[in-house]
């Protein structure tokens, strides 16, 4: 398995586009992970859930401009380049 | 084999302390060329200092007037000034992505520091005490604790590795320049991707430890000591060699980082955790250390074993 950077950096977009279409509504309430449904744990412990649920929402924010912009560049790139 | 091994990494130290010098000096071309012995005298007396360039920008400056052109006086002025803007603007603009004074403080070895750390990570079983010294809630710098983590021993052992890698190829004649390329990028995102894993785990299970990113990348960097070692023996003794060193290595690695990490991810004792947190915790936690301490085998035998046919 010979990695180059490329491919890495390939890997990472495709996984934050996994998570960018996770939809809310449609999607993480049917299977009970809406970020409304994270609830309780004040200041305790919140769970490996809730962090997921958390981190899933985190990045579906911050990420969702730049993804715009980095997937145009890729979509022109590899139209041009192969 | 242990003198090869010291030998390369007291022959690195000149490299180590030269390599800002020679960065400074490519990257802001120093213009006025009364300056450049002036340059190297300023920095090799200022040790670590990175303030040096900047006194010696002005004491290039100083020199210039002695140039009977103005013309070119001024211009020499002019572009000395627009370089230290420039590298003013670099300076803000890295040290907004990561503090420069923290990557200071892992680059603050000493050759004791340095041999005491590979004979740890060698052979850790006679070693007592791994409690990570502070001093005023700031921890020790590696120069005075030899439990403290660096980033010079995992630098220096990752480019010995990328260059033995070459070697071993050479050996085998089947080298070519990318290949060099290919095993160095390699290497590298494996220890990115581990790093990443470590991260998002301790983040999942909210483990409030001090572990910083460089901290982890500084243990993940560690393995890379094991591998020159295993590589060397494969090269000298045949493939009998490399399985034995490999053991050794394998083991003196997963108990190093075993005991390390025991220090810093299990007992943290925050204020949350005050006896309300249930028993999968400390189980989760021990899994992550032994998950890691169990990863660096696996990746020491699928990045060296290519190597020793």
């Amino acid at each position: 398995m010979a990695f180059t950077l490329y491919s890495l950096i390939q890997a990472a977009i495709l996984c934050i586009n996994a998570v960018a279409v996770l939809h809310e509504e449609r999607f993480l309430r049917k299977i009970g992970w809406g970020v409304d449904q994270s609830v309780g744990g004040f200041g305790d412990e919140p769970g490996i859930k809730v962090q997921l649920m958390n981190l899933i929402r985190s990045v579906r924010t911050v990420m969702r401009v730049p993804l715009i912009a980095v997937n145009s560049v890729c979509i022109v790139l590899l139209l041009l380049f192969g | 084999l242990n003198n090869i091994q010291k030998g390369h990494f007291l022959d690195s130290k000149p490299r180590a302390r030269a390599a800002p010098t020679a960065g400074d000096s490519v990257l802001f071309e120093d213009t006025s060329s009364a300056a450049p012995a002036m340059n190297s005298q300023g920095y090799y007396t200022s040790g670590y200092n990175m303030g040096g360039p900047s006194n010696d920008m002005q004491g290039g400056g100083g020199m210039n007037n002695l140039f009977a052109d103005p013309m070119a006086n001024a211009a020499m002025m002019y572009g000395s000034s627009l370089a230290n803007q420039g590298k003013d603007m670099v300076n803000k603009e890295i040290s907004r992505f990561m503090s420069v004074n923290k990557l200071k403080y892992f680059f603050a070895v000493d050759t004791r520091y340095v041999l005491k750390k590979l004979m740890i990570l060698m052979f850790p079983y006679t070693h007592q005490d791994w409690e990570v010294r502070y001093h005023r809630d700031t921890p020790l710098t590696p120069r005075q604790d030899v439990n403290a983590s660096d980033l010079y021993i995992p630098t220096m052992a990752f480019i010995t590795y990328i260059l033995l890698a070459g070697m071993a190829l050479g050996i085998q004649k089947r080298f070519s320049p990318e290949v060099l390329g290919l095993c160095a990028s390699t290497a590298l995102v494996w220890v990115i991707i581990e790093v990443l894993v470590m991260l998002l785990s301790l983040y999942l299970l909210t483990v409030h430890t001090d572990l910083s990113t460089f901290d982890l990348i500084a243990y993940s960097g560690y393995k890379y000591v094991g591998m020159i070692f295993t590589v060397l023996c494969g090269l000298l003794f045949g493939s009998d060699g490399y399985f034995v060193a490999l053991a050794w290595s394998s083991f003196a690695l997963m108990f190093f980082i075993v005991r390390s990490l025991k220090m810093k991810i299990l007992p943290s004792l925050s204020s949350d955790s005050m006896g309300m947190g249930s028993n999968a915790k400390p189980q989760l936690r021990l899994y992550i250390t032994v998950a890691s301490a169990l990863f660096q085998p696996i990746i020491i035998y699928w990045l060296t074993s290519h190597l020793v046919r």
